[in-house]
């Protein structure tokens, strides 16, 4: 099994509300607390598994703004789990989940080093690594109904722009996402295979918008007298009228 | 890269300490001119030893997490940071064994002591450059020149040591020091080319302009806090020079004018360049994930 996630960047919204309910649901999970840290203060800052990112691509007008949500891709060839010394970081050869054991974490920020991704952030407060877990306390839950196995990030996505599922399996819904969608690896060229995937944005045509006449120097001066402006002004009636 | 201090002070005087300990080795195996007494190499690789250890516990000081440093050695075979620990540690009892062959001449073996103990501060030297130089989502460290830099700062250094203790070899040192400087430039020149993944290809948007349009928080994280680190640029060149100056152009004026009489003011500026170098090696570099945080190149 190849577990992982598929995310639309065309219909991605940016609101958030995956991260809030990543951490709303991991704070109290397996590696929580996610801690906050001057929560109610003037800089508020914490732990989050998932963070949204704004960008605008090309000019206008063709340009798009892009909502990316970024967490662990839990990457085929992880260098975090290699570089990790005491071996809290681990791949599950099961499932391809890349996991940290918050009892052996040291706290050395070296696997965060390797991380090109900014997946992985230190908690202060427990002063170990902590990562997402693409949920792995809800995703075996068998007390769950099965519709609601899944990372609460995909559930609650009001835009539908995130999936979960099996890439090993051609048939599961982010097999067929990715091969219809043409779905790509972020900064593929450090070489990590990242599993997660993301949909490119479609491309619709430009819309028309408003174009201002285009007038010369001569012309603006011919129709800035007056006669001239009652003239264009009679004409115009007459347009209405007919 | 957030220079910490911590991190700092390891390289620098670990660095330091495996560069005496290795010229000892090699003086007990190759005889280099060194004017040693008896024991005066003894309290050499004492003062090595006491290096290394400073340098050892300063990098203990950067962990969040200190309870779970035993096991660090645990992931030899896929971690530098583990290698780097394991030899570290290997080291004190061969170096401790050679140590005592050293203080009774007549116990045989003192040879092949020296021979491990300079493989093993090698090999630890190595691997404290392999920590940085492994990680491909920093250019800057992700080069050969990188564990050649510290193996050749670490000589350059343990070589003044000697030098302002009186024993050493000055030939050697400004050998030393023009080796350092010269590796020293090819990584800056190295370093300056353009290379590395952009904004582009981090997101995937290959055939357009991408600009950050919004971060998504309102104040640092571990992220910003860590690999967002950025210094002016003017600043940065004005510290390249003075590391170089202090580091060795001082050094090596000193050293050829003066001779060994002018070994201590040598050292100490040979150690205050290699530390304003070691703080530029970390403010310097660039780890990719800014380029999410709305950095075009590295």
């Amino acid at each position: 099994m190849k577990l992982g996630l598929v995310i639309d960047l065309d219909t991605c919204v940016g609101c958030h509300a995956c991260a809030v309910a990543c951490k709303q649901w991991n704070t109290s999970g397996t590696s929580g607390p996610l801690s906050d840290y001057d929560p109610y203060g003037s800089k508020p800052s914490g732990v989050w598994f998932n963070r949204i990112r704004h960008y605008e691509v090309d000019d206008y007008p063709n340009n798009k703004t892009i909502n990316a949500p970024m967490s662990c891709m839990h990457c085929e060839d992880a260098a975090c789990v290699t570089v990790c010394p005491t071996g809290a970081s681990y791949k599950r050869p099961e499932d391809g989940i890349v996991l940290i054991d918050q009892d052996k974490c040291m706290g050395c920020n070296y696997c965060s080093w390797a991380c090109p991704y900014g997946a992985r952030e230190l908690d202060q407060e427990s002063g170990t690594m902590k990562k997402c877990t693409l949920c792995v306390d809800r995703i075996y839950d068998e007390n769950l109904p099965e519709s609601e196995r899944q990372p609460v990030c995909v559930l609650t996505c009001p835009s539908h722009a995130r999936f979960f599922g099996d890439f090993d399996d051609p048939d599961s819904e982010v097999s067929k996402q990715v091969r219809q969608r043409s779905g790509y690896s972020m900064m593929p060229e450090q070489g990590y295979n990242p599993t997660n995937k993301y949909l490119p944005p479609r491309q619709p045509p430009a819309v028309e918008t408003h174009k201002p006449r285009q007038v010369s120097r001569e012309e603006h001066a011919a129709e800035d007298k007056p006669m001239a402006q009652i003239q264009r002004w009679i004409a115009q009636q007459l347009k209405r009228q007919a | 890269m957030h220079p910490a201090i911590s991190v700092i002070c390891f390289t620098l005087f670990s660095g330091a300490g495996y560069g005496l300990i290795s010229f000892l080795c090699l003086d007990d195996l190759f005889d280099l001119n060194f004017t040693l007494s008896g024991s005066g190499r003894l309290w050499l690789v004492a003062v090595a030893l006491v290096l290394i250890t400073v340098g050892l516990l300063a990098s203990t000081l950067h962990l969040a997490n200190p309870r779970n440093a035993w096991r660090a050695f645990f992931r030899f075979r896929t971690s530098w940071l583990s290698r780097e620990g394991v030899f570290a540690v290997l080291l004190y009892p061969v170096a401790l064994v050679w140590l005592l062959t050293l203080w009774n001449s007549e116990a045989g073996g003192s040879k092949i002591l020296a021979a491990l103990t300079f493989c093993l501060a090698i090999a630890t030297l190595f691997s404290t450059g392999m920590i940085y130089a492994c990680l491909k989502t920093i250019r800057q460290w992700n080069t050969a020149l990188t564990p050649t830099n510290y193996i050749l700062l670490g000589f350059m250094l343990g070589s003044l040591i000697l030098v302002a203790s009186g024993a050493g070899n000055v030939t050697i040192a400004v050998g030393m020091v023009g080796a350092a400087a010269l590796g020293k430039l090819i990584y800056y020149y190295w370093i300056g080319q353009p290379a590395g993944p952009t904004i582009n290809s981090a997101l995937g948007f290959t055939r357009a302009t991408v600009r950050l349009l919004d971060v998504g928080h309102g104040e640092g994280n571990f992220l910003t806090d860590e690999f967002g680190y950025e210094v002016a640029k003017t600043r940065l060149i004005w510290l390249r020079v003075i590391s170089i100056v202090f580091g060795f152009l001082v050094p090596a004026a000193l050293l050829l004018f003066f001779g060994s009489a002018a070994g201590i003011p040598a050292m100490l500026s040979g150690f205050a360049g290699v530390f304003i170098e070691r703080w530029l090696f970390f403010a310097e570099a660039r780890h990719v994930v800014n380029l999410y945080h709305g950095s075009q190149s590295t």
